[in-house]
């Protein structure tokens, strides 16, 4: 896969800015040519069944999300501001304790207004999921919004959707 | 503190992705409120603030779980088999809440439905539906 330098800034970006994806420790192995590889590191404090010792299947969804708009933003030719308008995941197994987990998002199609992406979440082999993930993307989302645009108090009347309106 | 009570907080103390991300829950008979306090590292837009996508799907995946818990004794933690997410509104920097509805609570599967909301109930920020693969305990199912 070839490194697109624009897609690599706002990989960096999206990882380190994002202090979700911080918290988390998320970081981009490849990105380019609408597709993302991203890995999030194993640790204790992200687990989700103390019994087992496997990451909660929260943290499976949130790098998904993440490398699915990376994915997104390495199919566009220029950054726009994006947002997750649905995520579909299904879990085939669970992962595999103690080990990391990678997620290869790919955008497949770019409307005007929606992105498709796909994405597979494995520890070990690809052809071995832990989850796959199918989700859409609403491009141009902040179209309008300010810079800390969700710092001001919300009048009901702005309670519209912020999805339905492409 | 009744049965469902210590089920769910013994659940929500037991899960470290759940303290990591702050996670609390409240009990009124069997409605439960699950809690998502707002924190500077749920954050995932920056710019506007937002909260994280994948957290609120986290959060309401979470919610479900927990609502299983309070619903019946388990043997072992329900397995989620498929969420699908619909993101309504972005989640501003303010606190979370999320009721599950469980639409079925088989021997084997569970559907639930999650809606999570901040200011206004009626103007949810995302839902959740789910289907898990449960274990009820005997005297429970």
């Amino acid at each position: 896969m070839s490194d697109n330098e624009q897609s690599r800034l706002i990989a960096t970006a999206m990882n380190e800015g994002s202090p979700q994806a911080r918290a988390l420790g998320f970081s981009t192995l490849e990105i380019g040519d609408a597709t993302a590889l991203l890995k999030v590191p194993y640790r204790p404090e992200i687990v989700g069944d103390p019994e087992t010792g496997v990451i909660a299947g929260g943290v499976v969804t949130t790098l998904l999300d993440h490398a699915s708009g990376q994915a997104v933003h390495a199919a566009l030719e220029a950054w726009t501001s994006i947002a997750t308008l649905d995520l579909r995941i299904d879990y085939m197994r669970p992962a595999e304790p103690g080990l990391d987990i990678l997620a290869r998002a790919h955008c497949y199609k770019l409307t005007r207004s929606v992105a498709f992406v796909r994405a597979v979440a494995y520890d070990r082999d690809p052809e071995d999921p832990v989850a796959t993930a199918q989700a859409t993307f609403m491009l141009d989302a902040s179209a309008g919004k300010k810079p800390g645009a969700n710092l001001k108090p919300s009048r009901i009347s702005r309670a519209r959707t912020g999805g339905a309106e492409q | 503190m009744s049965d469902a009570d210590s089920r769910l907080v013994s659940m929500l103390e037991s899960i470290p992705y759940a303290r990591f991300l702050g996670v609390r829950a409240e009990l009124a008979g069997d409605e439960m409120t699950a809690i998502l306090p707002f924190a500077q590292h749920i954050v995932g837009n920056p710019m506007l603030p937002a909260i994280h996508g994948g957290v609120l799907g986290a959060f309401m995946e979470m919610t479900a779980l927990a609502q299983l818990s309070v619903a019946a004794p388990m043997t072992r933690q329900p397995r989620t088999i498929d969420v699908s997410i619909e993101y309504l509104r972005s989640g501003r920097p303010l606190t979370t809440y999320a009721r599950a509805s469980i639409k079925k609570l088989g021997r084997r599967i569970a559907n639930v439905h999650v809606e999570a909301w901040q200011e206004t109930r009626s103007a949810p920020i995302a839902t959740l539906r789910g289907l898990f693969l449960v274990a009820p305990s005997e005297e429970g199912a």
